[in-house]
């Protein structure tokens, strides 16, 4: 599997060479003429905002030609400049399996508080082709306090998740949201909004639930590791995850009952999913239509997760991906 | 002009002064001893400890040396005023301070707001100017402490010091003032002032960082913050940062000697630095207060473009600056107290701020005279908002994000 990149240092100096490159040198910056597909995201009040230019082949679906505006800091503005360089010439449908961490890799990394940018990216791809097709996306701009910059999660989403999912612990949130999962900054103020809605709602914080926090190395770990390490332990962990005693096949038929179950839900509102792998605790599936890319994208993958979690009786971890790009890990 | 030598960040920290390091560096060789030991290793260290105490107390104006404690920065001076006076008065559950104070005052402040305190969080004006109205509308006996600062480390806007602590000491309320950007700016004395308690910080006027001073007014009820030795009379216990203190006190010194002269020169190169960037680059405006300032700061906002992606080009011209405060750098929010200020977003972003100090030169001015236009100009070529028709928000409907 593909190791995920994300620079650990911090300092906001800290940038690759390519990086800084891709700053200090932006190719295609520019709005392309004769564009025939736009996509628009961000805003002034969140401090980045891109706007993607797109000159598509219509015979082919090839993109030609592809320029970006951008209103950012250097990591925003060197994301777009790698964007562009790494769609021109793909194809609509080649172009539409780009995740940010193929942005964020081509850059040989951004420090954890600026992944963001390159999921800005990602996003005004997604637009652009959905402009380019015709569809129509529908506005989800947050308004509260924002909370993890890391991936720009606000209170609102936040205060959302928690309630539709009676949620209690730091850990939780952090699954659900990915909210904190980055620099880990925020913790403490997710556990201050954390009790903020517990409060209103007459409910206290939890800490008896083990945090499950999804980490690179928690991720990577096979599953013969964890069931080894689970069954020697025998002291106060509540853990309630047991070793699958399904076979591959079965653990399959399992999975796909769970999106069958799902997915009409997930229809109604424009997208769709579906099973592409699955390799010991770690199950990929393939995002399309309105839900590639959508912002709240994150907050669905956790639902399967949890879900799939309790059909299968053990601990897995759902991961986004492209047909074309199987087992490249989603975003850190 | 060389790689990095355009140092305009005076506000975050300054150059150690050459002077001050030639007093201090004696201290980390020769004289090496704890100064509480009777010894005669550790006396002549006491004796110097003294002496900086001595040349602290004559800088803020304070009548006894005794009421100079040193600690290790500001922030941790402002979180022993504060939790002191919480403690000092279990009765009294309110504190006023406002909403554009240093992260040291704020973050504390929301801390104990978490612990069932009230608190007044009293707002600004357009320019930066306190609510003077507000403010005395939640001041009253159940307040146990105002905190609130005299100079803006983003804007330099000065509040009303002396009237706010004369109309909290009618009441009996004890007054700590936040002094880290005004000292060595404007003249700081307490003799004239009726603070209770007041924090300062060395490294923002030419000593290293890691030592700060909080003024505790005699009389004042007090309970130390950290406990242990009887260092500082035993209201802040742990051995002492030696050099640090024996250079704060010689930084003292020096801007005493020539804070008027000194200020004189600064505030006519920052009226150039900035009178040239609004000349030069269109849509910039000055966040602020242009009277009421201190005379090293200018906080300027350059529309349409974003703090980070100038800061990052200035600094590969070798000029250092700021966008919002230091201590935030890398958020993706505009400053607290931009957003306090009602400046709108378009522009709040770009703020960025220059703060000179005695070792700034009309060469450094110059120099961001010339680099700066053509940066705001290039990342204004890449923004999609500059180049719309109008030049605003309006015709950017993002799909989403």
């Amino acid at each position: 599997m593909q190791q995920t990149t994300v620079r650990l240092e911090t300092s906001m100096w800290d940038y690759s060479e390519k990086v800084k490159d891709h700053f200090f040198s932006p190719r295609n910056a520019k709005a392309v003429e004769n564009a025939n597909a736009t996509g628009d995201v961000g805003s002034l009040s969140c401090g980045d905002a891109l706007r993607l230019t797109l000159k598509i082949n219509e015979q082919t679906d090839v993109i030609e030609d592809a320029g970006f505006q951008t209103f950012g800091c250097g990591s925003a503005i060197a994301s777009s400049s790698a964007l562009t360089e790494i769609i021109i010439g793909k194809t609509v449908t080649q172009a539409g399996a780009v995740t940010n961490q193929q942005i964020a890799d081509y850059l040989d990394g951004l420090p954890p508080e600026k992944m963001h940018c390159s999921v800005m990216g990602m996003e005004a791809l997604q637009a652009a082709i959905a402009d380019y097709k015709g569809e129509k996306r529908a506005e989800d701009h947050e308004e509260g306090e924002l909370i993890c910059r890391c991936y720009a999660i606000d209170s609102e989403l936040i205060k959302r998740v928690v309630l539709q999912n009676n949620l209690t612990t730091l850990g939780d949130v952090i699954r659900y949201t990915k909210a904190g999962g980055a620099c880990g900054a925020c913790h403490e103020k997710i556990e201050w909004a954390l009790e903020d809605i517990l409060k209103a709602e007459g409910k206290t914080l939890g800490s008896a639930v083990p945090a499950h926090l999804p980490l690179t190395a928690e991720r990577t770990k096979p599953s013969s590791i964890i069931a080894s390490s689970q069954a020697n332990d025998t002291g106060g962990k509540t853990n309630t995850t047991k070793h699958s005693i399904l076979t591959t096949v079965q653990r399959i038929q399992k999975i796909e009952e769970v999106l069958d179950s799902i997915r009409p839900g997930i229809q109604a509102d424009g997208g769709d999913i579906q099973l592409n792998d699955v390799e010991d605790d770690m199950v990929f599936v393939e995002m399309t239509g309105a839900c590639s890319g959508c912002g709240l994208a994150g907050t669905t993958l956790a639902m399967v997760e949890e879900q799939i979690t309790a059909a299968l009786g053990e601990e897995v971890t759902v991961y986004p991906v492209a047909a074309s790009s199987a087992k490249v890990g989603g975003m850190a | 002009m060389n790689k990095m030598t355009c140092y305009l960040d005076n506000n975050a920290t300054t150059q150690v002064d050459p002077k001050v390091i030639e007093t201090m560096l004696p201290y980390l060789t020769d004289y090496y001893g704890n100064p509480s030991s009777i010894h005669s290793f550790g006396q002549p260290v006491g004796k110097a400890l003294a002496h900086a105490r001595e040349q602290v107390k004559n800088f803020i104006g304070a009548e006894h040396g005794s009421e100079v404690i040193f600690t290790s920065c500001a922030t941790e001076a402002t979180a022993t005023a504060i939790l002191s006076a919480v403690e000092s008065f279990p009765d009294k559950k309110q504190i006023i301070t406002s909403v554009v104070e240093h992260p040291a005052t704020i973050e504390l402040c929301k801390m104990l707001e978490r612990k069932g305190y009230t608190i007044h969080w009293i707002g600004v004006d357009a320019q930066g100017r306190l609510d003077v109205e507000a403010y005395k509308q939640a001041l009253s006996r159940d307040v146990a402490v105002v905190s609130l600062m005299w100079a803006n480390n983003e804007t330099g806007t000065l509040f009303p010091i002396q009237k706010l602590a004369m109309q909290a000491k009618q009441l009996g309320v004890l007054f700590h003032c936040d002094a880290v950007q005004a000292a060595g700016k404007i003249p700081v004395n307490v003799d004239f002032i009726d603070v209770d308690m007041l924090s300062i910080s060395g490294h923002k006027f030419h000593a290293p960082k890691g030592v700060g001073v909080l003024y505790l007014r005699r009389g004042t009820k007090f309970r130390p913050m950290i406990r242990g030795g009887h260092q500082e009379r035993g209201r802040r216990a742990g051995t002492e940062n030696v050099t640090g203190i024996i250079a704060l006190g010689k930084a003292c010194e020096l801007a005493a000697q020539s804070i008027f002269e000194d200020t004189a020169r600064i505030e006519l190169m920052r009226s150039r630095l900035e009178q040239g960037l609004r000349a030069r680059i269109p849509n910039s405006f000055v966040t602020g207060d242009s009277k009421n300032r201190v005379p090293n700061t200018t906080n300027i906002a350059f529309e349409f473009v974003e703090g980070e992606a100038i800061l990052l080009m200035l600094n590969q011209a070798g000029i250092a600056a700021s966008s919002g405060s230091a201590c935030t750098s890398g958020a993706l929010e505009p400053s607290h107290v931009m957003k306090a200020m009602g400046i709108p977003y378009t522009a709040a972003h770009g703020a960025i701020r220059f703060s000179l100090s005695r070792f700034t030169t009309e060469d450094m001015i110059d120099h961001v005279l010339v680099t700066l236009p053509p940066i705001i100009e290039k990342l204004r070529a890449l923004s999609p908002y500059w180049n719309s028709d109008e030049r605003s928000a309006n015709n950017f409907i993002p799909m989403f994000g």
